[in-house]
């Protein structure tokens, strides 16, 4: 059987076949493209509600996301709080029950969806322009009138907790759990993830879903972001009956935590979490990072695509490309409200696990000197030319605008990001290096076989080292 | 090309008032067979160069697998004119960047860059296509060996339930047909390939008259044609690559199996062959899938998820490939959850279809979300998910890169009745029934089973 099932009949001529071209010179790029970021007209309802509406020609689509500026750092002793409520909202709203609520989503082929964030709530509508005044009557009923069935509250409890259990099978998981209380403890809220743990979880009651609901789903904590094929004289009505006065009152909100920056880590250490027989190591060295608020922002963003951020960065370059020790090596700067983590990772070789732990440190000491300037221009570049991508689909560009206003930043901050990123210069990158990149306060966390590659770790004397079972992250495990 | 329009073969309940999709192409064949298709696309100003080879892993010989995967590894170490590393340096200067995938019938290759670097992309990705052999060498081959047994590691062995596919392939396909082993091959098969094994596979199967290349994003027609044709054009006309004649495989009766791994539940994998991709009942398949799992109310959710809280989730596919497909039922039981009892709710659910087909109201959610689905695929043109693979995907398994009214017109013009009748001839008792249940829980897995011993 032939592989290709091609039609004989061709859309164009053949073409002739042209001179041969002059291989030894590449193509040179061209001027770069002119590229204007989305700047959304700011809006309001009738209950100050604030909208961020970005009109989108195209494809029929709209994506309206509500935002809240509260989120798991707020749970207090309820860990786990916000994203239980979230869960809950479109589980049953205004006249819907959980069931109806899922067939009216499905069959107007639309997508509705909840979640929680450190700092945020979310209510976001993926819809065809077709089925965007039932998409908007559905959402906001989810939004505004979740009726927290006791029936299916239990039953989502009961996944819930299935679902923390199930983490001990991912040592990706596990280490990201005890990452975030090695860099942050128990007092901070970026020591935990947002998901609760067993016992929280099972302590949560309905009314705590409901005085949660009812104490952060106020217009004055929230924002409407807009983005699609629509002109708003025509939209302005249908927003102000889903979410103006009539449907929601208006509120101010009510103060929630405000999550102070975390002491730096100490002196270098070594966690070490036996999963038997593992076939690879999963790498996560972290300390804290920066805000987004942070005037390094785009040093930053520099620094870190040369370090872990592409596929040319040095750690990828290094671990995959170089050594094989690994499939793909990076690092990342999670920037939050307050400083969020820095994190270099990769799951690595078992039996490399001491050597590819050498190589990050080799990579951290080596970024803070001095960096070629081919490298600093092409990192500069690519994350100049990509910025354009997200903007590509409604669900993207929401993303973009709704970040900057969960950050308090300007809405036009984006027009900056390309002269942002290009005016890092070489100094400026030495000096974040050696802020940022301390190889010598770090957490290292290993989730591995430890029988197999302890005596190397312990060998490579990076820091007192402290072995764990999974059972001591997660706590024990259900029975 | 002229699109077909079906008429609307059942009187949906609401059907959806949208335009027609198409998406508008310029289509090209140069003198050494390769098949060039473009599209403009300006919404944000970034170009994609999308190739597929047609060859995958259902090309390789036993002993050899996991081939076509380590070979799509090589395509980025080098090549005549452009040394080891630069693809992914030059592209990153012009904000773009490389990747690929190999699946049994296909390899692409995704070349992105910003508006301004396209005629740079069509160098590189060209330049691989007419000279990968110059800059090959046995170390080459070795270094991305070891890459490609991590990525294994990372997405079979160190991942729950990780063995799952290898082992329902192997059971599903007899050995010596081409879909026996998974993509990622063998760890031993991976040590044993050699660099002459990638000189012949190249010359075998690389060629233009094999491959298919699509031209997307903010383009200038006229200007992207003159370069495909400077940079591609010599490329000289390969062999035409060997016929496979394939047997539609079978299975003779169900064969129950059972695995132990580091996990908290048990999970039952069902595995039928089912229609290739395209073939009549692969949408209807598709359809079944979507009335089975997928929602709070589908049928297998609602039973073992909501009502009975026996599972932790239930999913349902239809995976159809060029020579045959797969539908899968997968559930994960709540812990210490005998999987019999799972089994014994699939099976009523399917019987009950079989028997009667399923309410339109059921069908038509399922259709409408399919349809949704199809505007999202006209937002992007890159990647693996953008217009420029799927212009791609539909030319190499249909002949017709535009295919996209016709594939929604399949759903459309699904009956209820349809989906009985697919499942009374695809869902038989000829299946595979994999459990994979906790480290010393054998007893959890379906009666019967025996201990499966994966091969690849």
């Amino acid at each position: 059987m032939r592989a290709l099932l091609l039609a004989l009949l061709l859309a164009g001529p053949a073409v002739a076949q042209p001179a041969a071209p002059n291989w030894d010179t590449r193509p040179a790029l061209a001027e770069a493209p002119a590229f204007a970021p989305p700047l959304p007209a700011g809006h309001s309802l009738s209950n100050g509600l604030p909208v961020l509406f970005v009109q989108k020609p195209g494809v029929p689509l709209a994506q309206i996301n509500l935002l809240v500026k509260t989120g798991s750092v707020d749970d207090g002793d309820l860990d786990g709080l916000a994203d239980f409520a979230a869960d809950m909202m479109d589980e049953g709203a205004g006249e819907y029950s959980a069931l109806d609520l899922a067939d009216a989503v499905d069959f107007l082929g639309i997508s509705l969806g909840t979640g929680a964030g450190l700092h945020s709530l979310s209510v976001q509508l993926h819809a065809p322009l077709s089925k965007l005044d039932e998409g908007l009557a559905l959402m906001a009923d989810v939004a505004l009138r979740p009726t927290f069935p006791e029936a299916d509250l239990e039953r989502v409890r009961t996944s819930r907790i299935t679902a923390l259990e199930q983490r001990r099978d991912e040592p990706r998981a596990v280490a990201g759990v005890a990452l975030a209380q090695a860099l942050y403890g128990d007092d901070h809220p970026y020591g935990r993830l947002g998901l609760g743990e067993p016992a929280t979880v099972t302590a949560i009651s309905r009314a705590d879903l409901v005085a949660f609901h009812e104490r952060v789903l106020r217009p004055g904590n929230a924002a409407l972001v807009v983005v699609g094929a629509v002109d708003w004289a025509g939209l302005q009505p249908k927003l102000e009956a889903a979410f103006g006065a009539a449907a929601w009152p208006a509120a101010e909100a009510v103060p929630g935590v405000t999550v102070p920056d975390a002491p730096q880590v100490g002196p270098r250490s070594v966690t070490l979490i036996d999963k038997p027989g593992a076939a690879q190591s999963v790498v996560r060295i972290g300390r804290i990072g920066a805000a987004r608020s942070t005037p390094d922002y785009y040093a930053l963003e520099v620094l870190n695509t040369i370090l872990g951020g592409s596929f040319t960065s040095r750690l990828n370059q290094n671990l995959r490309e170089r050594n094989g020790y690994a499939y793909g090596a990076r690092s990342t700067f999670e920037y939050r409200p307050a400083a969020g983590p820095f994190i270099a990772y990769a799951d690595v070789q078992t039996d490399v696990t001491a050597p590819a732990l050498a190589e990050f440190f080799n990579e951290f000491e080596a970024i803070a000197e001095d960096v070629p300037s081919s490298e600093l221009a092409k990192a500069r570049d690519y994350l100049a030319l990509s910025f354009p991508e997200p903007f590509a689909t409604v669900s993207g560009t929401a993303a973009m605008v709704g970040s900057l206003w969960l950050y308090g930043l300007p809405p036009d901050t984006y027009a900056e990001y390309t002269t942002g990123v290009q005016a890092v210069t070489a100094s400026d990158l030495a000096r974040v290096a050696h802020e940022y990149v301390d190889p010598e306060r770090v957490d290292v966390i290993v989730v591995g076989d430890r029988a197999a590659i302890e005596a190397d770790v312990r060998a490579l004397d990076l820091g007192p080292v402290t072995t764990l079972t999974i059972a001591d992250v997660l706590g024990p495990a259900a029975e | 090309m002229r699109r077909l329009l079906l008429a609307l073969l059942f009187a949906p309940l609401a059907a959806l008032a949208q335009p027609a999709i198409s998406v508008d192409y310029e289509r090209f064949r140069l003198d050494n067979g390769l098949d060039v298709i473009l599209h403009r696309d300006a919404s944000v100003p970034t170009v994609t160069v999308n190739t597929w080879y047609h060859v995958g892993s259902g090309r390789e010989q036993p002993g050899r697998t996991g081939f076509a995967h380590l070979f799509e590894h090589l395509m980025f170490e080098g090549s005549g004119h452009v040394p080891e590393g630069a693809i992914d340096t030059w592209l990153e200067e012009a904000g773009g960047g490389a990747n690929g995938s190999t699946t049994r019938d296909r390899t692409n290759y995704t070349t992105d860059a910003a508006a301004n670097g396209l005629e740079l992309a069509l160098y590189l990705d060209a330049d691989r296509m007419a000279s990968l052999l110059d800059a090959m060498s046995p170390e080459s081959v070795d270094g991305q060996r070891d890459v490609v047994k991590n990525e294994r590691r990372q997405s079979y062995e160190n991942r729950p339930y990780g063995m799952a596919f290898s082992v329902l392939g192997q059971t599903l396909y007899p050995p010596g047909h081409p879909y026996h082993w998974p993509t990622i091959g063998a760890m031993e098969d991976l040590t044993a390939a050699s660099y002459q094994d990638v000189v012949d596979f190249f010359r075998t199967y690389y060629t233009p008259n094999n491959a298919s290349l699509v031209v997307a994003g903010d383009i200038d027609l006229e200007q992207t044609r003159q370069w495909v044709e400077a940079w591609y054009g010599a490329i000289p006309r390969g062999p035409e690559p060997p016929l496979q004649p394939i047997a539609t495989p079978t299975l003779e009766r169900e064969r129950r199996l059972v695995l132990e791994d580091a996990v908290q539940l048990p999970r039952l994998y069902l595995a039928w062959h089912s229609p290739a991709r395209f073939a009549p009942a692969d949408a209807a398949m598709e359809a079944l899938a979507g009335v089975l799992a997928g929602g709070k109310n589908r049928r297998l959710y609602k039973r073992l998820v909501y009502d009975l809280e026996i599972a932790q989730d239930v999913s349902a596919f239809q995976s159809g490939d060029l020579h045959s497909g797969e539908f899968y039922v997968i559930a994960t039981a709540r812990p210490g959850v005998d999987l019999d009892e799972i089994e014994a709710v699939i099976a009523e659910e399917i019987a009950r279809l079989q028997a009667e087909a399923p309410d339109g109201r059921e069908l038509q959610r399922v259709v409408n979300g399919v349809e949704a689905g199809f505007l999202d695929a006209l937002e992007t043109i890159d990647g693996f998910a953008g217009k420029a693979d799927q212009l791609n995907s539909y030319l190499f398994f249909t002949g017709t890169p535009d295919y996209f009214e016709e594939d929604l017109a399949r759903f459309r013009a699904l009956a209820p009745r349809d989906l009985s009748d697919a499942a009374l001839t695809f869902l038989t008792d000829a299946r595979v029934a994999l459990s994979i249940v906790p480290e010393g829980a054998a007893a959890l897995a379906l009666d019967c089973s025996e201990t499966a011993v994966p091969l690849f």
